[in-house]
């Protein structure tokens, strides 16, 4: 039997975007019931993981002006120039109610909020707390997040539906991971706030979790995943585990060297120009991959990887601003900073594509929203810039709190009745998946074939032949990911039965990256096509529309908003 | 680095509630990589052995706070524990002083309520409209690195319990309010920026909290982040009582 609860608002997701987008719907209207469900503990949510900062303007020098053409040009213009303006404007804001909230940022003399330098940012307007920026802004919302009565946690459940009423969104159906038992969460609107879906690559920096919940809810019920081709490598992973080395490790003036010793960010012409290590990501990453196709990659027990050399820095300042860096090369490649250069190697970070939406936070459908990671309302564009994301978390998870709380206050609650039978049969067919032998496809097995298959086809350089490869590989292994094995039939907190949801999850995602991919025959931002090598605005200055059929994605073409920031050529 | 390959022994505990009366134990051989954490290994019983083992994991880079549980018989976050550090058989076992759920989950409802007990937020006298005087240009409060610095440390909590399964109060009192919880109450009552400690230190006074500490420190030593909850235990232990003696002189705390 599905269990029925009923709110106002229902937020899937409990990292920065749904605690911020929970608190401002809470805040607004302190009589509406605030549903915040989430997979794990909010506190686990991979916010924490984020680790330089987050952007806003706070100096004398700097201004809106500066932020919006940084992030416009980032973009390689296929930023929408409203959202930009939009999210710098908010930014400061929002940082500094995540300080009057408790974050513990790290501070001048003076007592202001210090700043720190970033790739692509002109100023220093990235704001940290030392190097585990994302843990602070995290527990500091979710400590926040508790003095609201009327914010109601569902932690542990997994969403695994939407429920729609004419087209309209009305609630979730989720799994109560605990006890295998199932229910209806209905709401007048529903927040996707899941994150990312860097999981469908084998070498990412990105948890366990990030399976690309929120992105295949809504892809499932016709709304279009945008811009999905447009995935991030970041320059500086560990070899081996993929665990992230923070941007701020460069912004406190570390270097990249080669197996010569050479910063040949400096030496070569990258296309970063004086900005060096603090060039955009998507450059530095193809930097790394020619150091490597150069010959002039160090290859040892850590594999091929260039250098991160902060030895220079000295262990005061290693310690007073990337403790955390310290931390994690010493744990997990055995290496100090202070004394050693640390191996690292480009990794898959993070999606600029997701569920379409706007300045409000809004789907093409009634009553869904989405902000975070999990969202594509165009402030990325095809290359976010570092430290904009946390921001990007607090503006729009305010933005989809507020806007979702305005659009439930004139709509109906829906037919229980229909709801509840939507859930019923979502039930049902979870029911039937738990401890299914049906078919023989291994989960463990069908993961690394689709993340062997999405590395090889959408990796930093791309072909036509390699995408297209992808592309058929990903429709394959969609198809047979229908028929998962399992042998897990416990209704108590059933993790084979989860990872299959997050499987086929998964296998939707990587499908519209693949195809979205092979589409785009120029080279923008992230997505850098060897046959391909140029820009093309004539043809390609518009965001792809991904949307599902049996068959496989079909796309369309939307608008970029364009602006006052004319598009030019992309040299730094 | 670590030496090469080998095989060894996972102890596993195994608990389904549908099924099970009590805990059992499971083996498993795990061929290893060199460079390998605890996680790693149980992750291969999962992927490739049995698929029906049941435990918490995302992050894998020890700030997720999700991994903790018992090797070898201590508190370990396991995606920080190095296999290195073992022999060729390990024991790995839920974290101790929690009801299991299954496997290696354990249920910590008790503990979210006891981290929400002590009111871990941001307490002003005045609603933020109304505090606009104390905040600059920028909105936000005047901190500066030395008091930054003083409630910081306690700040860096992941909630991995560790410090749960290591109290030996919790063990026999699970009413107990515990390490974390404490250390995080006590961190917002030295933030300069708060104006909450009274009601924090009515809540140390209650039964169950800090005067049931009885100082073995066994919480600080299985800490993975470097909180030191013991020091904060003891240190909340004298706000309490400088906090009620006040209250003797001066009805609400002389506030």
């Amino acid at each position: 039997m599905v269990q029925v609860s009923r709110h106002d608002i229902v937020i899937v997701g409990g990292g920065g975007a749904g605690l911020r987008a929970a608190i401002a719907a809470a805040e607004a209207n302190p009589k509406a019931s605030i549903a915040l469900v989430s997979k794990v503990y909010p506190m686990r949510s991979h916010t924490v993981s984020a680790e330089g900062g987050a952007a806003a303007v706070a100096r004398d020098d700097d201004n809106f002006e500066l932020h919006g053409f940084d992030t416009v040009k980032g973009s390689d213009f296929i930023g929408d120039q409203n959202v930009i303006e939009y999210f710098v404007e908010q930014a400061p804001k929002e940082l500094a109610l995540l300080e009057n909230w408790g974050c513990p940022w790290s501070r001048e003399e003076d007592g202001t909020v210090s700043t720190r330098a970033f790739g692509g940012m002109t100023i220093k307007r990235t704001w940290f707390a030392t190097d585990k920026v994302g843990f602070h802004m995290l527990h500091s919302l979710f400590q926040q997040s508790m003095r609201y009565e009327n914010i109601v946690r569902y932690d542990e459940f997994f969403v695994t539906k939407l429920l729609t009423e004419n087209g309209a969104c009305k609630g979730v159906a989720a799994l109560e991971i605990r006890t295998g038992d199932y229910h209806a969460i209905l709401g007048r609107a529903v927040i996707l706030a899941t994150g990312g879906a860097g999981k469908v690559f084998p070498f990412t920096t990105n948890g366990a979790i990030k399976t690309g919940d929120g992105m295949a809810l809504a892809y499932r019920e016709g709304v279009a995943l945008k811009d999905m081709e447009f995935v991030q490598y970041h320059p500086t992973g560990l070899p081996g585990t993929g665990i992230l080395i923070t941007e701020a490790s460069r912004g406190e003036g570390g270097y990249l060297r080669n197996k010569d010793g050479d910063r040949f960010l400096v030496d070569y012409d990258y296309g970063v120009g004086k900005k060096a290590e603090l060039g955009p990501r998507d450059m530095i990453s193809r930097a790394i991959i020619q150091e490597f196709e150069a010959g002039r990659g160090i290859d040892d027990e850590h594999g091929l990887h260039a250098s991160l050399d902060l030895t220079h820095l000295g262990e005061a300042h290693i310690m007073a601003k990337l403790p955390f860096v310290r931390e994690l090369a010493r744990t997990y490649v055995g290496v100090d900073p202070v004394h050693q250069h640390i191996p690292i190697r480009p990794v898959v970070h993070y999606m600029m594509g997701g569920v379409d939406t706007n300045i409000r936070a809004e789907t093409d459908m009634p009553g869904l929203y989405a902000a975070g990671e999990v969202a594509c309302g165009s402030l990325n564009g095809a290359n976010r810039l570092g430290s904009n994301s946390l921001t990007e978390c607090l503006v729009f998870g305010n933005s989809a709190g507020v806007h979702s709380l305005e659009y439930a206050s004139g709509t109906n609650e829906g037919n229980e009745a229909s709801l509840r039978a939507q859930a019923e049969e979502e039930a049902a067919r979870v029911d039937s998946l738990r401890g299914s032998k049906q078919g023989d496809e291994k989960i463990a097995d069908l993961r690394v074939e689709m993340n062997r298959v999405m590395e090889a086809g959408c990796g930093v350089y791309r072909e036509q032949e390699t995408m297209k490869i992808a592309e058929k590989g990903m429709h394959e292994i969609r198809k047979r990911a229908s028929s998962l094995h399992l042998q897990d039939s416990s209704k108590v907190f059933n993790t084979e039965l989860v990872a299959a949801l997050e499987l086929m999850n998964m296998v939707e995602v990587a499908e519209t990256l693949a195809v979205s991919a092979a589409h785009r025959k120029e080279s923008r931002g992230a997505h850098t096509c060897r046959d391909f090598p140029h820009r093309d605005d004539q043809e390609y200055l518009y965001h792809t529309m991904a949307y599902r059929t049996e068959d496989g994605p079909r796309l369309d073409r939307k608008d970029v908003a364009l602006g006052h920031w004319e598009p030019q050529e992309r040299k730094y | 680095m670590s030496e090469g390959k080998k095989t060894i022994k996972l102890e596993i505990t195994r608990f389904d509630p549908d099924v099970d009366e009590v805990p059992k134990t499971e083996e498993y051989e795990v061929p290893t990589e060199p460079g390998w954490k605890v996680l790693d290994a149980v992750n291969y019983v999962k992927d490739h052995l049995d698929p029906s083992l049941s435990h918490r994991w995302s992050c894998r880079m020890a700030v997720c706070g999700s991994c903790g549980m018992m090797v070898n018989g201590e508190p370990k976050l396991t995606c920080k524990t190095s296999l290195d550090e073992y022999g060729d058989s390990i024991k790995v076992e839920p974290l101790a002083n929690f009801p299991i759920v299954r496997d290696l989950v354990v249920e910590i409802d008790g503990f979210m309520d006891k981290f929400k007990s002590v009111k871990p937020w941001i307490i002003r006298a005045k609603e933020r409209a109304e505090d606009m005087e104390n905040l600059n240009e920028r909105g936000t409060y005047s901190q500066s690195p030395d008091e930054l610095s003083a409630f910081k440390q306690f700040s860096m909590c992941i909630n991995c319990l560790l410090c749960y399964s290591a109290c030996p109060v919790v063990a026999n009192e699970p009413e107990f309010i515990g390490p974390a919880a404490i250390a995080l109450g006590h961190r917002y009552n030295t933030d300069s920026r708060d104006e909450g400690a009274a009601e924090r230190n009515e809540v140390f006074r209650g039964e169950g909290t800090v005067f049931s500490c009885s100082f073995a420190n066994e919480c600080s030593e299985v800490c993975p982040k470097n909180v030191d909850p013991a020091s904060a235990v003891n240190q909340a232990k004298l706000g309490a009582v400088v906090d009620w003696a006040k209250g003797l002189i001066l009805p609400r705390g002389g506030a």
